[in-house]
């Protein structure tokens, strides 16, 4: 009962920022880009619900847009590193032998570096910039997907129905796409729930550090930096941009746990 | 014990040298010139020619390699562009404010999650528990880039009772490591919680209870001893995770250790710096997986390696 209750707050959550980031140019009552220079470092008023930024520009309307990126980067990352560490986690538990310990030699390689450490490196490298964040966080994200995938692929790959379809002259691929991706699909989305939380604080702390996404574009992390200024005269600049990282990233949270505790019954 | 730590030694090394090639081929396959990044379009030619040749960047891909990893072997990263001295100096000279900071923030989350993971346990279900939950679900879901200038807000501006940042006393390093030590604080306290909750159900537990011990010597003698496996091992992973977490925190409250070197370093392009910095983060990432590995071996010796 108490797990439903902590689900629906955290779809509820996520329907909100999905609300925001589809309907921002709608609902949004500036262009994130507007600056109005008489106006700015402006606390809570009528025209501007959350103030004004050193620009002028409304805060309200950039978390609106800021919403986009973040929605943004958690789909495309996520969506990339479950594709890449889907294919390779299915090639390894599949296969096994050298073609495994080649793959999962790399993958602990990967995953032997701090996340952030090496999608920072990454971005330092290639630049700043939107899609060097997506590329930095999807080269670090996938090896979790693809371990997730290996072990249940060797978990059932020796069932009969598995055999059978061998039997029958099934391809690997159509093996592993038909009969074993359906027993892979649930731990996939749970992960990927969590994963997506992952991607967004990443995101964040890279444009945080200036190496993530660039001004005009509104991001939390970039305004939360842009904020960091202005802690003595205007907090509100940290404190609302924080705000809604932290209620997405609770969202995500949520509904990963109310997932997992649902499987974990079923399992049961 | 002997064979265990054999093998964890033979995996070991090849993932550090896999490590190490990484960053090497991250540093070195950069599209475009990185000589021009270092210099900018506007240096001239015999400048941009000095710097190639100083760097070894004129030679072959693999001989640089092959000198990068005699040289690491020598423990030589190389020399800094801007900083005077030797890139493994520099480090090892903020090493220790690093150190600090990551063990005080250790510290933190394990005072924070042991009282608050056993009451969690102890009192399931109650208001207690409730709490506990909710402050590791907040703990989880609040970046430290946030909860940093938050905590500086109140506790620095507001009340004036902590300095704003730097590195002195111990009143500089109480909001860098709570900062530092939320996340794991939060985790822990869910782990030790529900750790607890499978020990309790043991049989053994059942005859403590009838020997008639009280209940809080059962918890914490009985069942805290043997839930506290998978607490070693999160506590482990948890410490090199902060030694990266500690980029953003140095940053945040301009503390002087390596994660904020690592930044500057970035931001000068001062590449040989970034490659040592991430090196030695990482390094000491790996070092400290390892040692979680022995210890969690040597607290239960029935694990080991093909047992």
């Amino acid at each position: 009962m108490e797990n439903k209750f902590f689900l629906s707050i955290g779809i509820g959550i996520l329907l909100l920022l999905l609300g925001a980031a589809l309907l921002a140019p709608a609902i949004a009552p500036y262009s994130p880009a507007q600056q109005d220079l008489e106006h700015d470092l402006l606390a809570s008023s009528r025209g501007h619900p959350l103030g004004t930024d050193k620009l002028g520009r409304d805060v309200l309307s950039r978390i609106l847009y800021g919403a986009r990126i973040s929605v943004w980067v958690g789909i495309s990352t996520v969506s990339l590193s479950l594709l890449i560490g889907f294919f390779v986690g299915s090639l390894s538990g599949y296969f096994g032998g050298r073609v495994d310990q080649l793959l999962m030699r790399l993958v602990d390689i990967l995953m032997a570096f701090p996340g952030i450490l090496l999608a920072i490196a990454f971005t330092a490298v290639l630049g700043p910039g939107l899609n060097h964040v997506i590329l930095a966080l999807c080269l670090i994200g996938w090896t979790g997907y693809a371990r997730l995938a290996r072990g249940e692929i060797m978990a059932i790959r020796e069932r009969e129905y598995i055999h059978a379809a061998q039997a029958l002259g099934g391809s690997p691929a159509r093996i592993i796409l038909l009969h074993m991706l359906p027993n892979l699909l649930p731990p996939l989305l749970i992960q990927a729930t969590f994963g997506m939380a992952a991607a967004i604080i990443a995101e964040g702390s890279l444009s945080f550090l200036g190496l993530g996404v660039q001004p005009p574009t509104p991001s939390w992390g970039s305004m939360l930096n842009e904020g960091r200024q202005f802690l003595l005269v205007a907090p509100h600049l940290t404190t609302f941009p924080g705000l809604a990282i932290m209620l997405t990233v609770l969202g995500l949270n949520l509904v990963g746990d109310g997932l997992r505790d649902g499987l974990e019954k079923k399992g049961k | 014990m002997k064979r265990y730590l054999l093998h964890r030694l033979l995996l070991f090394f090849p993932t550090l040298v896999g490590s190490l090639t990484l960053v090497f081929f991250l540093i070195h396959l950069v599209p475009g010139d990185p000589v021009e990044v270092m210099l900018g379009e506007t240096a001239s030619g015999a400048d941009k020619e000095a710097l190639r040749r100083g760097l070894g960047l004129d030679l072959p891909l693999w001989t640089q390699y092959f000198r990068f990893l005699s040289a690491l072997a020598r423990g030589d990263l190389g020399r800094s562009l801007y900083e005077q001295g030797g890139v493994a100096q520099l480090i090892l000279g903020r090493f220790p404010a690093t150190l600090e900071l990551t063990l005080a923030a250790m510290g933190f989350a394990l005072c924070i999650a042991f009282p608050l993971g056993v009451t969690a346990a102890v009192k399931k279900n109650s208001w207690a528990d409730r709490l506990a939950l909710l402050f590791s679900l907040l703990g989880l879901a609040m970046p430290n880039f946030w909860l940093g200038p938050l905590l500086m807000i109140l506790f620095s501006i507001e009340l004036g009772w902590l300095p704003v940042s730097g590195r002195g006393g111990a009143a500089h390093l109480i909001l860098p490591s709570l900062t530092l030590g939320m996340v794991m604080a939060s985790i822990l306290i869910r782990m030790i919680r529900s750790s607890l909750l499978e020990t309790i159900h043991e049989d053994y537990i059942r005859t403590a209870r009838a020997k008639g011990l009280s209940e809080w010597k059962i918890w914490l003698k009985h069942a805290m001893r043997n839930s506290l496996l998978p607490v070693v091992t999160i506590a482990g992973l948890q410490f090199g995770a902060l030694l990266a977490g500690s980029i953003i925190t140095e940053t945040i409250f301009t503390w002087p250790g390596i994660g904020r070197l690592t930044i500057q370093a970035i931001q000068t392009r001062d590449y040989p710096l970034v490659q040592g910095c991430v090196l030695v983060i990482s390094t000491s990432y790996l070092v400290v997986n390892l040692l979680t590995d022995l210890l969690y071996h040597f607290v239960d010796p029935r694990i080991g390696y093909g047992k």
